[in-house]
């Protein structure tokens, strides 16, 4: 008689450093202490650029955005492991991921400002613009690793998308489309919790995001998404996966929204703060600073001294922003097409001199 | 020089580009092996591979939104909504992705990509099979959009088409596709995209149509010439955005008269925006009020009764009639 278990198929869990900065020492990716304070840095800085970034907006300075308050190791881990050949489709709130990708904070701070300039992907960035739609654009950057196929190019596109955009037809469609066609594409997503005021129990049946995966043939894993050490882990494997023409493979990263869903919004309307005090105690930045302090490489002094040097970075952009950004009204009819047509020409020229008549510069 | 329907004309415009970059690729549902449903990409599997003609899982925005990426990345992906009706799926990645990236990371991300797809009634089909919404492409920024009338044009304008730097919605008249054939000559040959084309001069009315309208229009001018001895200027329109006011103006300017025809509905359609322009250009000349015939403002009726919604080549006749008429 064949006694051999039923395959019931199972998720597999990442965790590295748990919530008490506790090593699982088989797991350890062994990282050399230069690149762990880089990532130590990066995590502040991401940190430091919110923080800046919520004070102009509260100032008038800013446009609304949308923080990242406790999302940091969940952000940069999905793009440390990457090359500057590889891709990465970050959503509206991945600035951290796209600081260390290599957008600056200037192109940063002019993009969420209302500067058209902002936007698009710094010229030696493989970035896509995140779309403002969401999860629209999951499917661009399966096309995108689709490309890569076609090239036979072995490099991989990271994309990032949140627990809200996964009830999108559009995502699944772009996890259907990466399985078939083998594409190589990390899926990341983003478990924060909340889609504005929607907690994740009303924005699925099913408390795993993960799931979606296997039905669409799909492997996939859940990461602890405030432990730095399991995201890039994870990450890494998916990538070497997915480089190796192996397909795609889904990561859903375990984080939580402790700030605001935008700066319009005020989540005391619909969140108590009972539900966000148990994140504070996971905070990631945290939780890797006294893992690398018991593991000698930073001490508190080390610590301050980095968030002094962030915060200057930071502000330094800041002034440089200041300088550089000016709006440029007679552009808006540029990057429209190719060559502007006969009746779009006309339409330019009319607003040209409406712009004289009300006397812009 | 060889005969070929519409079907064949387009088959070999995809062919010769395809075989002349090989970032040229093919997306859709049943373009592969089956060579489409109406046949248009046959035989280009077998020769190209399933590398570069793909078939699809069945979900317009997913194709759509694909070849976006695709495109991103360096690709001309030409793809295939099986029929027009199905773009509504793709209406998401079409409004935010493929009209607007070129835009929103100003000129890094061309979209150098056509999406092809079959168009308006006539053909005895099912319901979301007969549908001519051009309208909605013409009034999203960004894009362009070109509608053929027959086998010469449909080859010259898909080769435009695919070597354009932007993004292209490429409407095929399926009740021309077999209608009848055409001389298309062998040696590759484009034509330009955003110009109208005068098919026959005169002095008396301009008759502006387009794609499958065509075919009553110019049977409606045989007769109208002879029996009625009125000098009709027929244009095809082609591109129907960016339009080709100067064109149309010009003939307007000529004729003081103007009938438009086509099948889409009425508001907000191309006649619409064709009559605002002739009263921008062409105001002065006018002796009468442009007349528009169109489908009108109601869905796309069930097929027994489609031949009473589609304008015909009487109805034609009498438009013009009673342009001509008034004073």
């Amino acid at each position: 008689m064949d006694t051999t278990p039923i395959d019931l198929g199972h998720i597999e869990v990442l965790q590295i450093l748990d919530e008490h900065a506790q090593l699982d020492e088989a797991l350890d990716p062994g990282y050399a202490p230069e690149q762990l304070l880089r990532m130590h840095r990066g995590l502040v800085l991401t940190r430091a650029f919110d923080q800046r970034m919520l004070t102009m907006q509260r100032q008038g300075e800013m446009g609304t955005f949308a923080p990242n308050l406790g999302q940091e190791a969940c952000q940069l881990g999905q793009v440390i492991p990457l090359t500057r050949d590889d891709w990465y489709s970050p959503s509206y709130r991945s600035f951290g991921a796209q600081i260390w990708r290599g957008w600056s904070m200037e192109r940063l701070f002019k993009l969420w400002s209302g500067y058209h300039e902002g936007f698009p992907p710094p010229p030696d960035v493989n970035d896509l613009p995140f779309s403002i739609v969401i999860g629209s654009h999951v499917l661009p950057a399966v096309g995108v690793a689709m490309g890569m196929r076609y090239r036979n190019e072995p490099h991989c596109m990271v994309v990032n998308y949140g627990d809200g955009a996964s009830s999108q037809g559009a995502v699944s469609e772009a996890m259907n489309f990466a399985a078939v066609n083998k594409a190589p594409v990390v899926f990341v997503c983003e478990n924060n919790g909340w889609a504005i005021s929607t907690p994740l129990g009303k924005q699925s049946a099913t408390s795993n995001l993960a799931v979606r995966g296997i039905g669409f043939g799909v492997p996939t894993i859940r990461v602890d998404g405030n432990d730095i050490l399991a995201m890039t882990t994870a990450v890494e494997q998916a990538a070497n996966r997915a480089r190796n023409g192996e397909g795609p493979m889904l990561i859903e990263a375990i984080t939580y929204r402790m700030s605001l869903h935008t700066t319009a919004d005020d989540p005391t309307v619909y969140r108590s703060q009972e539900l966000v005090d148990p994140w504070e105690a996971r905070c990631p930045i945290v939780r890797f600073e006294t893992y690398l302090q018991r593991k000698g490489i930073l001490d508190a002094e080390d610590a301050e001294r980095v968030r002094a040097e962030c915060d200057a970075e930071v502000i330094a952009a800041r002034d440089r922003f200041r300088t550089d950004a000016v709006a440029r009204p007679r552009e808006i009819f540029d990057h429209i097409y190719g060559e502007l047509p006969a009746e779009l020409e006309a339409q330019k020229q009319a607003y040209l001199d409406r712009l004289d008549r009300k006397g812009v510069e | 020089m060889p005969q070929r329907t519409m079907v064949e004309a387009l088959n070999l415009a995809l062919d010769e580009s395809m075989d002349r970059d090989d970032a040229v690729c093919i997306m859709g549902e049943d373009v592969g092996i089956n060579g489409g449903v109406f046949r248009v990409t046959k035989g280009l599997h077998e020769k190209y591979g399933e590398r570069r003609v793909m078939d699809t899982p069945l979900a317009e925005c997913g194709i759509i939104g694909t070849a976006v990426g695709m495109a991103i990345n360096g690709l001309k992906p030409v793809t295939e909504i099986q029929f027009s009706g199905f773009t509504m799926q793709a209406f998401d990645q079409i409004e935010q992705n493929m009209a607007r990236l070129h835009n929103r990371t100003m000129g890094r991300f061309p979209m150098r990509m056509v999406l092809r797809t079959p168009y308006g009634g006539g053909i005895r089909a099912v319901e979301h099979h007969s549908e001519s919404r051009e309208t909605y492409w013409a009034h999203t920024p960004g894009l362009k959009v070109v509608i053929p009338s027959g086998p010469r044009n449909a080859r010259a304008l898909l080769a435009a088409a695919i070597d354009d730097p932007d993004p292209v919605i490429f409407y095929e008249p399926k009740a021309v596709y077999r209608a009848f054939r055409e001389d298309v000559p062998e040696e590759r040959e484009t034509m330009p995209i955003g110009t109208s084309q005068v098919v026959r001069e005169g002095k008396d009315l301009t008759l502006i149509s387009y794609g499958a309208m065509m075919r009553p229009a110019r049977e409606a001018v045989e007769d109208l010439v002879d029996e009625h001895g009125i000098d009709v200027e027929l244009i095809d329109l082609l591109t129907i955005s960016p339009m080709d006011s100067e064109t149309l103006c010009k003939s307007v300017a000529k004729t003081g008269r103007c009938v438009i025809v086509h099948e889409g509905h009425r508001t907000c359609g191309i006649a619409s925006e064709i009559i605002a322009r002739i009263n921008e250009g062409a105001f002065e000349y006018l002796e009468a009020p442009i007349k528009r015939l169109t489908g009108y403002d109601i869905p796309f009726p069930y097929f027994q009764t489609e031949q009473y919604f589609l304008p015909d080549a009487d109805d034609i006749i009498e438009s013009v009639r009673e342009t001509m008429a008034w004073e």
